[in-house]
């Protein structure tokens, strides 16, 4: 335990050394979901009826995004390898560092989307869901990103090929999520949405720190 | 206590040993594969009776059916053979894996496609969202992400383990995949075969189905041992059977 909240300390610190790095999620969060009114319509009407699936899909673009960085620098200076040798757990390690990225990416998109859901006039019924979606999916979106991330770190071009890998893992998430604001929006219970959001996370959390070990292993040693 | 595994199993991890009882086994394969899928085709495109509603246009479900159900098992062949690998630390489990996933991927391909002009005459469009169609789009996703991986790293090795942990993740992700797009969308006819039920078309109908499905199986088995022998032999090419085989060829 003594471990783990160090390497999260660590992780946390670094981040904010780099105030950018929580920042930069943010703004592309934003800027994605602006460019739907300007592409598509400024309607009020469509916008509501559309605004669960565009919230949704560009928090997952903005956590894609930056779950490349999640293993980079240590990987490059060489502490990754470090870690890996140490006699401490490496799925401890894993935990940390995969709740380190969720801190700054998914929670704090979390905080800032009804911010969108007010430009996107998603009635209000359909706040709590949103924040309550966010909250329990995109940890698991920082899960199987951090598999992909683990995967293509030892990769000169990771950029491209990490969401060629992730996204269609991101599926599942995308459709609950989305279902969760939906029928939140018309006033429907969310709790089914919500249990089956958590589920995937729990399952996530048991299963995916193994899959981010072993492809940490691959990529340090080739 | 450790439990062996039996003999064959640990013969199979031998490069030469695969590469001669696959040379056995190969014309096997492919007198099946083209008997069944020349019976199966004449079968299934002169002889079985026209649909009642659809008429002639449900023939391609002779090529559109073996098509997916083959899609779908190539990945689990891909994840297992990829997950050996890893256990075991079984190189040809690991040529086998890599040489699924193309394969995988145009049957995949190959299944959208008669997929879409099967549902041009039936549904009126060429694609519609529905959720088993989307599911294969998913799978085909899939097998793209575990090809670019392969080819992504230099060396061999890593590549191997990296693809073979990537298709397992995939392979845990399918079913919670497939269910959650179902329960999104739903237009397309339920499965054609199941173990449990009996078939809903009659027998003139899901007969040359079978022996098509069949087919596409040895099919398979086919392309696959070749690929492999192919790989193995490039892996291979420093050793002395290689240079053998190559000089007697």
């Amino acid at each position: 335990m003594r471990f783990f909240l160090a390497a999260l300390k660590r992780d946390l610190l670094l981040v904010f050394r780099h105030r950018n790095d929580i920042i930069n999620p943010l703004a592309f969060f934003l800027m994605v979901a602006v460019l739907f009114p300007l592409g598509v319509s400024p309607d009020p009407a469509f916008l509501s009826e559309v605004a669960a699936g565009v919230i949704w899909v560009a928090a997952l673009l903005a956590c894609l995004l930056s779950v490349d960085g999640i293993f980079r620098g240590d990987y490059e200076d060489g502490s990754l390898e470090q870690m890996l040798v140490s006699p401490e757990p490496l799925l401890i390690l894993v935990l940390a560092k995969v709740i380190s990225h969720w801190l700054v990416s998914g929670f704090c998109l979390a905080i800032i989307s009804p911010l969108v859901a007010m430009m996107f006039f998603l009635p209000s019924e359909g706040y709590l869901a949103l924040i309550l979606s966010l909250l329990l999916g995109t940890p698991t979106l920082s899960l199987m990103g951090a598999i992909g991330a683990g995967l293509t770190v030892g990769l000169r071009r990771g950029g491209v090929l990490i969401s060629l890998l992730v996204l269609p893992l991101y599926i599942p998430v995308l459709i609950f999520g989305a279902g969760t604001v939906q029928a939140g929006a018309m006033g429907l219970p969310i709790q089914g949405y919500l249990a089956l959001l958590g589920a995937i996370l729990v399952f996530s959390i048991m299963l995916a720190p193994f899959a981010i070990a072993a492809a940490l292993k691959v990529s340090v040693r080739s | 206590m450790k439990k062996k595994m039996p003999r064959w199993f640990y013969q199979l991890a031998s490069p030469k040993w695969f590469y001669e009882f696959t040379s056995a086994l190969l014309p096997w394969f492919s007198a099946a594969a083209i008997l069944l899928l020349v019976t199966g085709t004449i079968w299934g495109l002169v002889f079985a009776p026209a649909d009642y509603q659809q008429g002639n246009s449900f023939r391609i479900i002779y090529i559109h059916v073996p098509a997916s159900i083959l899609a779908q098992s190539c990945y689990v062949m891909m994840a297992v053979a990829g997950a050996i690998g890893l256990i075991w630390k079984m190189k040809i489990a690991h040529v086998v894996a890599g040489a699924c996933a193309p394969i995988g991927a145009s049957i995949a391909v190959m299944s959208l496609a008669t997929g879409a002009i099967w549902g041009k005459p039936t549904w009126g469009a060429w694609w519609v969202w529905d959720a088993r169609l989307t599911s294969m789009l998913v799978l085909l996703f899939l097998y793209i992400g575990v090809i670019a991986l392969n080819s992504a790293f230099e060396n061999k090795a890593s590549a191997d383990k990296a693809t073979a942990i990537l298709s397992l993740v995939g392979l845990v992700n399918i079913p919670i995949i497939k269910y959650s797009v179902e329960w999104w969308n739903t237009l397309h006819q339920p499965a054609t075969f199941t173990v449990t039920a009996k078939p809903a078309m009659p027998p003139e109908m899901w007969l040359p189905l079978l022996v098509m499905v069949l087919g596409f199986y040895c099919f398979f088995a086919v392309i696959l041992m070749s690929r492999a022998r192919v790989e193995v032999l490039q892996r291979e090419k420093r050793t002395d059977w290689v240079k053998k085989v190559i000089q007697n060829y």
